[in-house]
């Protein structure tokens, strides 16, 4: 990974031949390009190999990995909603030393960058598969680890840890301790929160380098015609391009909370209904450094390396040389509408 | 968890060449040759609905009726649509020239006999679409081939009079009597299997019939593959929807996707019990189920 600026020349435009530098830099993860694949909509790469090669991605993210292996929940674990989905896996995997062994080994030989996503059932669980990653052989694709506390808290009543910015914080302090320091890591918010900028900044201040935003909505799909909830885990999580609008506000106030002062600067990895580029330019002019594309993968599995292709192009058409220009834009035209 | 892939999988927009209702269905035939040259039978391909735009985001996935890798068109690959929902009544209604993008093939196709085996091949409803085209590969190997079709009425029968040139013998239920002999495909299963001394039954169709074709064929000592029809949200393995217990080489019980470990399975390895009224709970042998208990 010694090149890490990567140029994008643009194939759709009348300016053939133009280049934008889509370089990002997060928190000391250098990256070619900003998209990758947003956890748990990609598998563990093999399966999106064979639509395009996933070394291209700025980096692959991980379907998140707890302790033990997981059978997931029962079916049917998913219901189609307007513009989305509904889904309950229940976090389905093979553990963590399954997944070192296999999985991060495979996307090792294949030169993927790798974003490791974390969970546990307790704050120590968290630590403990941070651990794992950190001394497996193939620990240097890993450019970055996710940290999911959208899940339940087993000491707190199953209240997800991203919902209270002191359990957040008890997390991401105790993963941080388990990685070497150029690792950053990121913590991936819920936007089921009364404020999010309170829990990111527990997050940051408890040592996140960064943050991703956002996580699937918590919704309930009936079937009409058994009257009775569709998926079996009876709730499941909203996403896809009608929760696009929630990712653009939430990446919207951190940021203004971060160019406020309110809470340190950090690096956003924008998440949440990103089909095309344009969709991921709101996400950028909003305060996105970098783009994960999820649902929009099972209608198109090449759909992060397309939009990377649109964006950079829209990019190219609104002006910029460079993504990292674009980042938090909208901010600075406020005095335009008001 | 792991299934193997091939090096690259075609996504394609393929171009509707017809689109022809046949009973309560619609039989379409869509070009696309990189998809046709590769195709094995049991295998599928996974259909974007609505455009670029479209507000069902999901993959509509079927089973391959039959190719024609050699068609003067261009390579074509037939599916079979019922059209229940958004999705499918878009596809119904498509007209020749149309685009739509697929991708395929996908899963593991049904394992064929290495002797040639006397089979019998069940279908349900318009399950039955892709055993045409197995039947003719079993019969090229020698195999003799028996066919029962089944379906609630006449209506919801497919391919009765492609059945007659493809097998050997053809049986039909419905459970109307509308068809053939009033009654379920397994009434008369054991007596077509005995009949014919199958050494294997190849069954497709809703989950409760491929638990009673594998209870019949593994009654009468035969071996029982089955091609599911779990919903799925992408086929292509990272949604993490379409699982269902089986058992492994291991004897180990995995929740395993169906679009990549399947669709097509071995009925004995498929833990039928764990399937009721529409749900499928994880059994508590499962690997990994233990874990679930916390939440």
């Amino acid at each position: 990974m010694a090149d890490v600026t990567e140029t994008v020349t643009t194939r759709d435009t009348t300016t053939v031949g133009a280049t934008i530098d889509m370089s990002v830099d997060l928190a000391g993860m250098r990256l070619p390009n900003p998209l990758m694949t947003a956890s748990g909509c990609a598998a563990n790469g093999k399966e999106l190999h064979r639509f395009f090669d996933i070394a291209e991605l700025g980096a692959f993210v991980t379907k998140t990995v707890m302790r033990d292996p997981r059978s997931g929940r029962g079916t049917p674990r998913m219901a189609e909603t307007p513009s989305g989905m509904l889904n309950s896996i229940g976090l389905q995997g093979p553990g963590i030393d399954v997944f070192v062994r296999e999985d991060l080994a495979w996307l090792k030989s294949v030169g993927a960058r790798v974003l490791a996503s974390v969970a546990g059932s307790t704050a120590g669980e968290y630590a403990a598969v941070a651990s794992v990653l950190s001394q497996s052989e193939a620990f240097d694709a890993v450019v970055g680890v996710e940290v999911n506390i959208s899940c339940p808290n087993v000491a707190n009543r199953g209240l997800v840890f991203a919902c209270d910015p002191l359990a957040s914080a008890d997390v991401i302090a105790l993963v941080r301790e388990k990685l070497p320091r150029h690792i950053p890591i990121f913590a991936k918010l819920s936007p089921d929160v009364t404020d999010i900028v309170e829990i990111a900044r527990a997050c940051v201040e408890a040592g996140a380098d960064g943050l991703t935003m956002i996580n699937t909505l918590l919704g309930m799909v009936i079937d009409t015609d058994l009257l009775r909830p569709q998926v079996a885990g009876v709730t499941g999580g909203l996403s896809g391009p009608a929760i696009r609008p929630v990712a653009v506000r939430a990446i919207w106030q951190v940021r203004a909370a971060m160019l406020d002062g309110r809470i340190p600067m950090a690096p956003i990895i924008g998440v949440g209904g990103v089909r095309t580029g344009d969709d991921a330019l709101q996400l950028v002019a909003a305060g996105a450094s970098a783009i994960q594309v999820g649902t929009a993968i099972f209608n198109d599995p090449s759909a992060p390396i397309r939009v990377n292709r649109e964006l950079a192009a829209a990019l190219q058409d609104k002006g910029f040389a460079r993504l990292s220009d674009a980042v938090g834009v909208a901010h600075t035209r406020l005095d335009q509408v008001r | 968890m792991s299934g193997t892939f091939p090096e690259r999988t075609p996504q394609v927009t393929g171009e509707l060449l017809s689109n022809r209702r046949v009973g309560a269905y619609h039989q379409l035939t869509f070009v696309a040759p990189d998809v046709a040259e590769v195709a094995e039978p049991g295998q599928f391909v996974a259909m974007a609905v609505g455009g670029d735009t479209s507000a069902n985001l999901l993959r509509r996935c079927f089973s391959i009726h039959q190719v024609s890798p050699r068609d003067p068109d261009g390579g074509t690959v037939d599916i079979v649509v019922a059209a229940r929902g958004a999705g499918t009544r878009w596809l119904t209604g498509l007209s020749a020239h149309d685009g739509v993008n697929i991708i395929g093939p996908l899963g593991r196709a049904f394992p064929l006999p290495e002797e040639p085996v006397a089979a019998v091949l069940v279908g349900g409803g318009y399950g039955s679409a892709p055993l045409f085209w197995l039947a003719s590969i079993l019969k090229e190997r020698g195999c003799h081939v028996e066919m029962v079709l089944g379906a609630a009425t006449t209506k919801r029968l497919f391919g009765v009079a492609e059945a007659g040139g493809a097998a050997d013998g053809v049986t039909v239920t419905t459970d109307d009597g509308s068809t053939g002999v009033k009654g379920w495909v397994s009434d008369v299963l054991p007596d077509v299997i005995r009949r014919s001394q199958a050494g294997v039954v190849y069954g497709c169709g809703p989950m409760a019939m491929l638990r009673s074709i594998t209870d019949v064929a593994t009654a009468e000592c035969a071996i029982a593959h089955v091609a599911v029809e779990e919903s799925m949200a992408c086929g292509v393995g990272v949604c993490m929807t379409c699982v269902m217990p089986v058992v492994g080489d291991d004897g180990l019980t995995r929740m395993v996707r169906s679009c990549v470990e399947g669709p097509t399975f071995r009925g004995d390895r498929v833990r039928w019990e764990a399937f009721d009224n529409g749900w499928c709970r994880v059994p508590e042998d499962a690997l990994g189920a233990a874990a679930m208990r916390g939440h």
